[in-house]
């Protein structure tokens, strides 16, 4: 991951996974259909043109009448950010669009973008038409996918940094991107828990000065570059403990049909922009590994929806499929024993033809939520 | 998908004022150039469909962006139902529309159209579509059953002398001229394509063009290159019928039939090697070329358009060994931009002239005039070739039909 894509990333996943939350319910509610409700910023108040709406998709028209660059948000009853919208320059204005479920909602403005300032309370009601079951099905099953992902990433993790804390640079070096894996098919998920990422899946590059660098490639440039494990334990420790709060998490993850599909195609998204070029794993060259694991979470996703999608869009759906397939061989000439031959070993007419292979599934997979969402 | 399909079909809904227009310029399609296209700085647009591609004989905008695409699947079916999805496209970016929807659309699927050209207009944006040798025919392999197909006159180049190809500027299955009087127009243009595209075909290489080098309206006076010459002063008029019939345009008798008022594209990306340029005198760089920096008239002539007594030149300029005079009659449509892709990590300016030729027969026109300047040209101590590119850009579409349909329809 990395930070400027992060917030970005994180706004994305959160609305989206808002979106899904109401999936299949929010296309003819009246709510829907509403005028856009009005918000007024200022440096000091955050006025909002309604106490209460309808479920379903819900458009926030804000107008920033103050002096410093404001941020809207909306958040749910349990405090987490359902969507925003930064950098509204003094004088100029946006929309808003999210899709709410019944509850008290915030929303929020924060004149100067430091996400504090004056809010007031929504309150959502109602319900949107009925969800279709098999949507809930595929839901169902991918939370327990996710819940497997994070317990594997987990334990890997564990036997990994035991060989880090034993100064068995050999043996944490083969367990590295073994202990990724897990949580690369399920990256999204993880994000949208704001805190955990940045804490485990920070690259250098990503660092502002001050900040304190923790996470799998904080001890990765000590395996490969620095080649000394010796204050590594502790980077261990905060790992696993990073990994082991986004396990008791993830169950309470808010998870939709839509959000599923919009972390598919965020998925291939950290593929093309991160894998490709090499930079996730810029000292152990581990990024196949990554990209197989980030393909691998957004087929799970897609093979679950798959039924739905197939009925509302056959043509994506077996466009979909193929290129899964296409992907999934292009990997295989990069296989090596468990795992994947160096990226550094990749030339560029190859990455050429694996950054192409991403575009051609990356297009479609782009049109899963809205498919679904239908 | 259904999504994007519902769109087309509100785009064809409304875009179709824009064809009908472009159909009631009736004699504009037999020939392109008398269609009113619209003088730089208005925004117009040129007609899409007719006998001819725009873009070749349609006066020459001031921008390039060109793209070649290598084809990245076996499926036949799915290339064509790409090219039908282009040409939907073409009739609408030409038309200053934005393909599909571009804003309001499905607030859970991306926009149809990435929508940076929303409000500018046309730009008299032109598409123009060719075919490389390995769309027919890749290292033996007949992908999509075209080999048998493949216009004699489509060849592959042969290595010239001083050639300094590089594969990723070089060749293609497929290419993309979008030229328009705005850059933002053109470069919007080749995105959607590429992104339409996605899965069928990939992009090999790209090049922006800022400055275009030649006309196809003589009354203009010829735009200098980046050798701060003008050149290619007696280009093939837009409106010369007899000449592009006799030059330019392809014909059934040439052998292959589907390539019938067509015409084949050679690309050169030609590096200038501008700080030496810079350094030498004004006589030799005026000795380079044989004409005069100033009025861009040839030595022994008086203005720019003056015929040339070559006998006056030097023997190994530039303007003397192109000159159709000098080599039997042959003449070339030249349509070539300046580009500067920044500097080259030595401090140098990455700079020169991406030539663009339409002709009748590669053969004995590019081919013949290349191997002639090759060899002897003053002017190859100041320029190497660096990309390469030939294409059979097939026949204008017709309304309802769709680009290369008389080759895979």
């Amino acid at each position: 991951m990395r930070p400027a894509h992060l917030f970005a990333t994180t706004g994305a996943v959160l609305i989206s996974l808002s979106v899904l939350s109401a999936c299949g319910k929010d296309d003819d509610t009246a709510a829907g259909k509403d005028a856009a409700i009005k918000v007024t910023a200022t440096d000091s108040s955050c006025e909002v043109g309604a106490k209460s709406g309808a479920a379903g998709a819900t458009t926030f028209k804000v107008t920033n009448k103050g002096s410093q660059v404001n941020e809207l948000e909306v958040l749910a009853p349990d405090g987490k950010i359902v969507s925003e919208r930064e950098n509204i320059g003094p004088g100029t204005g946006t929309e808003v669009t999210v899709t709410l479920n019944a509850g008290t909602y915030k929303i929020l403005c924060s004149a100067g973008m430091t996400g504090k300032g004056p809010s007031q309370t929504f309150t959502v009601t109602g319900q949107g038409k009925a969800a279709d079951p098999r949507l809930d099905q595929a839901v169902a099953a991918y939370r327990i996918y996710v819940g497997e992902q994070v317990d594997d990433t987990l334990a890997k993790a564990k036997t990994f940094a035991a060989s880090v804390k034993k100064g068995d640079a050999a043996g944490a070096k083969a367990e590295f991107a073994p202990s990724r894996l897990g949580w690369e098919t399920t990256e999204p998920v993880a994000e949208s828990f704001g805190d955990i990422d940045p804490k485990v899946d920070l690259r250098e590059a990503d660092l502002k000065k001050g900040d304190t660098w923790t996470g799998w490639h904080q001890i990765e440039k000590a395996l490969w570059k620095t080649k000394s494990l010796k204050d590594e334990g502790p980077y261990a420790d905060q790992l696993i403990k990073d990994l082991e709060t986004l396990k008791v998490r993830v169950g309470t993850a808010s998870i939709t049909a839509t959000s599923m599909a919009n972390g598919a195609k965020e998925l291939l998204d950290e593929v093309a922009t991160g894998k490709i070029t090499g930079e996730e794993d810029t000292f152990s060259h581990t990024d196949l590994s990554d990209f197989k694991g980030n393909v691998d979470g957004a087929q799970k996703a897609f093979e679950l929806l798959k039924p739905v999608v197939q009925e509302k869009d056959a043509e994506l759906s077996t466009e979909l499929t193929d290129e899964f397939a296409k992907v999934q061989k292009l990997l295989t000439k990069y296989e090596k024993g468990d795992g994947y031959v160096s990226y550094d070993t990749v030339g560029k007419a190859e990455r050429k033809e694996l950054s192409d292979e991403v575009n051609a599934l990356g297009e479609p997979l782009s049109k899963l939520a809205a498919a679904v969402a239908k | 998908m259904t999504g994007q399909r519902v769109s087309r079909r509100r785009l064809l809904g409304y875009s179709g004022v824009t064809l009908a227009a472009g159909a009631a310029a009736g004699a504009g399609l037999v020939s392109v150039a008398e269609a009113d296209e619209g003088d730089p700085g208005t925004g117009g647009s040129v007609p899409f469909f007719g006998a001819h591609q725009s873009g070749i004989a349609t006066p020459v905008q001031d921008r390039l962006h060109f793209a070649s695409f290598d084809v990245v699947t076996d499926d036949r079916d799915r290339l064509v139902r790409m090219l039908k999805e282009w040409t939907a496209a073409g009739a609408a970016l030409t038309g200053g529309h934005p393909y599909g929807s571009a804003a309001g659309g499905l607030p859970e699927a991306p926009p149809d159209d990435t929508g940076e050209a929303l409000g500018l207009p046309p730009a008299r944006l032109t598409l123009t579509v060719g075919f490389g040798p390995t769309l027919f025919d890749k290292s033996g392999k007949d992908r999509f059953g075209l080999k048998a197909r493949r216009p004699a006159a489509l060849i592959d180049l042969p290595h010239f002398p001083g050639d300094n190809l590089t594969a990723d500027r070089s060749g293609g299955d497929i290419c993309v001229q979008a030229c328009a009087d705005d850059p933002q127009v053109a470069v919007h243009a080749i995105r959607n394509l590429a992104r339409i595209g996605f899965g069928v075909v990939a992009v090999r290489w790209s090049q922006l063009g800022f400055g275009k080098t030649s006309s196809t309206t003589p009354d203009q006076q010829t735009p200098r290159n980046m050798f701060g010459f003008k050149d290619g002063t007696r280009n093939i008029s837009g409106d010369d019928h007899a000449a592009l019939d006799r030059h330019v345009w392809a014909s059934a008798k040439d052998g292959a039939a589907w390539m019938a008022g067509g015409s084949y594209l050679v690309a050169r990306r030609i590096r200038m090697h501008i700080e030496t340029w810079d350094r030498t005198s004004l006589k030799e760089q005026q000795d380079v070329f044989g004409r005069m920096k100033g009025e861009g008239n040839a030595y022994g002539a008086k203005q720019e358009h003056d015929p040339v007594p070559l006998g006056r030149l030097p023997a190994d300029s530039h303007v003397r060994l192109a000159h159709p005079d000098s080599n039997g009659g042959v003449r070339i449509l030249r349509r070539g931009y300046s580009f500067t892709d920044g500097s080259d990590g030595l401090g140098r300016l990455d700079a020169g002239l991406f030539f663009i030729a339409y002709q009748r027969d590669p053969r004995t026109q590019f081919v013949a005039l290349q191997n002639r300047l090759a060899g002897t040209d003053h002017m190859n101590e100041y320029v190497e070739h660096v990309g390469s590119g030939v294409f059979a850009c097939p026949p204008g579409v017709q309304k309802g039909g769709f680009w290369g349909q008389a080759l895979l329809g």
